[in-house]
């Protein structure tokens, strides 16, 4: 399988703020992947970065094997579709629909329209006066219609409403399907978009915190819930991700169990719930956030 | 289903249901793993994992350019397997929340009866 991102050692300072701090990972072709974490973690940095448009304090890109910088080759194969888009001042739907095929040469009119029809987007209104979900739909319908072999969403669905999310999940996984590409996803909805990666990468406070295949990150944590005494017995000196009490009862994230280990807390009279990606992800992202409290 | 598991293996049941429940015949052609991502909602490399979790096993075979069969046998197959995890799944729960409530072994084994004879009434 051939590799499509690899970062290494990658660095971005602001002045004093450091945005990402010592970031590698790489990222396989025809992979639908989800750069998750909090707000300022560093995901639209590091978007920037992956896409030339910002210059790295330290560190290696290599997008499709060469720097994106001002490299055409690279950046014609790249679509980036922003959280927030900005537009020429006149420009209508139209122009935009218009436009786009100047840039992406895997353009196809026929989904695009396809789309603006699922999406409902007035094609005759002026950019500037669209609502801000009609401004994220136009966003989505040309990043699914330029099929560019590599794709990134920020945030592509800010005031989308429930159908249209579900309409954007659905054309995805068809077209993905049909046309294999890959896709940087970054997103708060990290429940309702879990099924669709095929890779997940969290960034915390500029480092990357996760970086694995979906189905391990899924199910690498699970939840013991039962009478203190005997949830605190069953972890024992397991390390735990998060703890809850109310009165007696404790609820206690730990790492994932062996079947074996399964069938232990059973009989000790505990329940198991498994840990969702978002769930795993708050207590990842809210305990090491502690610990850097705890040490300042 | 059981949220504990890994979504590919959840996959990997349902068309074991569907096999089991008779909605799936043996030697007929089964949706293609695209069409499984689409229905489920799901990445197409997951929905495979689930797909290839049965080949391995004996539950379909892949004819080549044209898709994925259930295998023949298959059926027998997925009802020997579950029968071995029968105990595991279904009996141990059920006595651990028995114990739990008093419900005495006899008193299950009554319960149990008498569930079947109504079943079989209307039968």
């Amino acid at each position: 399988m051939s590799t499509v991102i690899e970062v290494s050692g990658l660095s971005k300072r602001f002045g004093k703020v450091v945005a990402l701090d010592d970031v590698s990972f790489s990222v396989g072709e025809n992979k639908i992947c989800g750069l998750l974490g909090r707000n300022g973690a560093g995901k639209t940095t590091l978007m920037q970065l992956l896409t030339g448009q910002q210059f790295a304090t330290s560190g290696t890109i290599e997008i499709f094997g060469r720097s994106p910088v001002e490299t055409a080759s690279v950046l014609e194969r790249i679509c980036f579709i922003k959280e927030s888009q900005t537009y020429p001042e006149d420009f209508s739907v139209k122009h935009v629909f218009t436009s786009a095929p100047w840039f992406f040469s895997g353009w196809d009119a026929s989904f695009a329209e396809q789309l603006i029809d699922d999406f409902r987007i007035p094609t005759n209104r002026r950019v500037k006066k669209l609502s801000r979900g009609q401004l994220s739909a136009v966003g989505v319908v040309v990043g699914l219609a330029s099929r560019a072999p590599l794709t990134f969403f920020d945030e592509p669905y800010l005031g989308l409403d429930a159908v249209a999310r579900q309409t954007f999940y659905d054309r995805l996984l068809e077209d993905y399907a049909k046309h294999p590409r890959t896709v940087i996803l970054s997103t708060h909805l990290i429940d309702e978009v879990s099924n669709l990666l095929e890779h997940v990468i969290v960034l915390d406070q500029g480092r990357v915190i996760i970086d694995g295949a979906a189905d391990d990150v899924r199910s690498s944590a699970t939840t013991v819930v039962g009478p203190r005494g005997a949830v605190d017995a069953f972890v024992g000196d397991r390390a735990a991700l998060s703890r809850q009490g109310v009165g007696g009862l404790a609820s206690v994230t730990i790492h994932a169990l062996t079947s074996d280990e399964r069938h232990a807390a059973g009989d000790a009279g505990l329940e198991l719930s498994p840990v969702s990606l978002q769930q795993l992800i708050i207590h990842r992202t809210n305990s090491s956030s502690r610990e850097f409290e705890q040490s300042a | 289903m059981d949220a504990m598991r890994p979504i590919f293996i959840q996959i990997a049941q349902r068309i074991e249901n569907d096999i089991l429940s008779g909605a799936l015949l043996e030697e007929t052609q089964v949706p293609s793993t695209n069409e499984f991502a689409g229905f489920y909602r799901i990445n197409p490399a997951t929905a495979g994992k689930g797909v290839n979790l049965l080949v391995d096993a004996g539950i379909l075979y892949k004819k080549r350019g044209i898709g994925m069969f259930v295998a023949d046998g298959a059926l027998a197959r997925i009802r020997a397997n579950r029968r071995e995890q029968f105990r595991d799944e279904f009996v141990r729960p059920l006595l651990a929340e028995a114990a739990g409530l008093g419900i005495s072994r006899a008193q299950l084994a009554d319960m149990i009866l008498s569930d079947t004879n109504k079943e079989e009434g209307v039968a």
